[in-house]
């Protein structure tokens, strides 16, 4: 108990640390002003989503071969802590796409792939609560979770592919070449952060859930008994 | 080859069972109908702007047309419990699914063939210049719905709420399909209609992918 209050306390230090590195030590981008400081929350927090349901997917396949149960409470805890992040990601977006582009939304490739990735984990999450057996919930939400990170490459693709033959608005901004260093060291540090997030918060789930199953089991004992 | 042969029998089946009663095709066919007719509610359809609103139109028809229509594909063997006696007859269980994406395939392409003149005539959009290559799209389209809605049927079929649950499993999957053939269909619908080989090569893709996840995993579904 004492241990994981002191990790929570780390994370909520570093989390302040790196509220303070974006907002007082990144430097004001020159043409959107202020507002870019979104960016160190968004675009980490679109890049762990994406890891945390490649974890997902990873527990969902090693359910499928091995059957054991502590895979299942690994995918399901990813993928809940994936959505967090997802949602994070889809809310910060217009948040700075209105100043900048002067929309909410655009139906660009990256965005509309975050929207169809946040509505295939929502229903593997809503297929979750349909299904009452626990050895066939977790067997058929794991095959779920395979269909539907196999989707995600080719959502994108076929979304980038048909875009390009498209006018678009002027998309600026995302990280890589043109970052200004101290921007970039403001960004990887918030990308480790929210990795760290991501594994604590992933842990945290994962311990109810195993809490779950085994007061289910013991249910079940009992009902028998 | 055994599979290939279990699977044209089982096929055979579904096809007997389909056609005794029509039940799936006809209320199908008279679903698309209606989304097409209801759909020329929703914009002035004209003829340049049915060309640019019909095919995507023509797709989301098909798209939540193959979400009712895939429902009773595995909850039909529920009723007398015939899905066991399915898995003790077969010595690969990837032949129950072969066979009723098969005939999944082969009912919505029967559906699509039926209603795209009926279409072409109430947009006003001519297709007959360049069928082949439409019934080749609609084709590739199909065994996309199938393949994954075939595989859902079989995971939604065992939840609470399955009617409701299969579209949301299956529509945010069908995405790649829905603009792929969406877009391969526009193409030919132009003028001067052109053959789609970078979208039905795409189409194919999709199809390969899930129907190399269905024979890895498709026969964990059908476990007791």
């Amino acid at each position: 108990m004492k241990k994981r209050i002191l990790i929570a306390a780390v994370v909520v230090i570093l989390m302040s640390f790196a509220a303070y590195a974006a907002l007082f030590v990144a430097p004001t981008e020159s043409k959107m002003g202020t507002i870019q400081r979104i960016f160190y929350l968004h675009a980490p927090s679109g890049m762990v989503a994406l890891l945390s349901f490649f974890v997902c997917f990873v527990g969902n396949l090693a359910y499928v071969f091995t059957r054991k149960p502590k895979w299942d409470w690994l995918g399901v805890s990813a993928a809940e802590v994936g959505m967090a992040f997802c949602t994070v990601l889809i809310l910060t977006g217009p948040i700075w796409a209105h100043p900048v582009w002067g929309i909410w939304w655009t139906w660009d490739a990256r965005l509309t792939l975050t929207f169809v990735l946040w509505l295939l984990y929502t229903s593997y999450l809503l297929l979750r609560t349909l299904v009452e057996d626990p050895d066939r919930r977790a067997l058929i939400s794991a095959i779920y979770g395979i269909f539907a990170f196999l989707d995600v490459p080719l959502v994108y693709g076929s979304i980038r592919w048909w875009r390009t033959q498209h006018p678009q608005p002027v998309i600026m901004g995302g990280s890589g070449s043109g970052l200004e260093p101290t921007m970039a060291r403001v960004f990887w540090f918030w990308f480790l952060n929210l990795v760290i997030l991501m594994i604590f918060l992933i842990h945290e789930r994962y311990a109810l859930e195993a809490m779950r199953g085994e007061v289910q089991s013991i249910e079940r004992e009992a009902e028998a008994a | 080859m055994a599979l290939l042969s279990n699977t044209a029998v089982l096929l055979g089946k579904e096809l007997r069972t389909e056609f005794r009663s029509r039940e799936l095709l006809t209320t199908t066919v008279v679903f698309i109908l209606t989304i097409v007719v209801l759909f020329s509610f929703t914009f002035d359809p004209s003829v340049n702007e049915s060309r640019r609103f019909g095919p995507g139109l023509l797709w989301l028809a098909f798209l939540f047309a193959a979400s009712l229509m895939l429902q009773p594909c595995f909850l039909r063997e529920q009723t007398n419990d015939t899905l066991s006696a399915l898995r003790l007859s077969v010595n690969d269980p990837f032949a129950i699914f072969l066979a009723k994406l098969a005939a999944n395939t082969l009912f919505l392409l029967l559906t699509q063939v039926l209603l795209l003149p009926v279409f072409s005539i109430l947009y006003n959009v001519p297709v007959l210049g360049a069928f082949p290559q439409l019934i080749l799209v609609m084709f590739m389209g199909s065994l996309g719905l199938s393949v994954t809605g075939t595989a859902l049927s079989a995971i939604s079929a065992q939840a609470r709420m399955r009617e409701l649950l299969l579209p949301l499993l299956l529509l945010p999957l069908l995405t790649p399909v829905l603009i792929a053939s969406t877009e391969a269909t526009a193409s030919l619908l132009v003028l001067n209609p052109i053959m789609p080989w970078k979208w039905l090569g795409f189409l194919l893709g999709f199809d390969v992918v899930f129907l190399t996840a269905l024979w890895l995993f498709g026969e964990y579904l059908l476990e007791e």
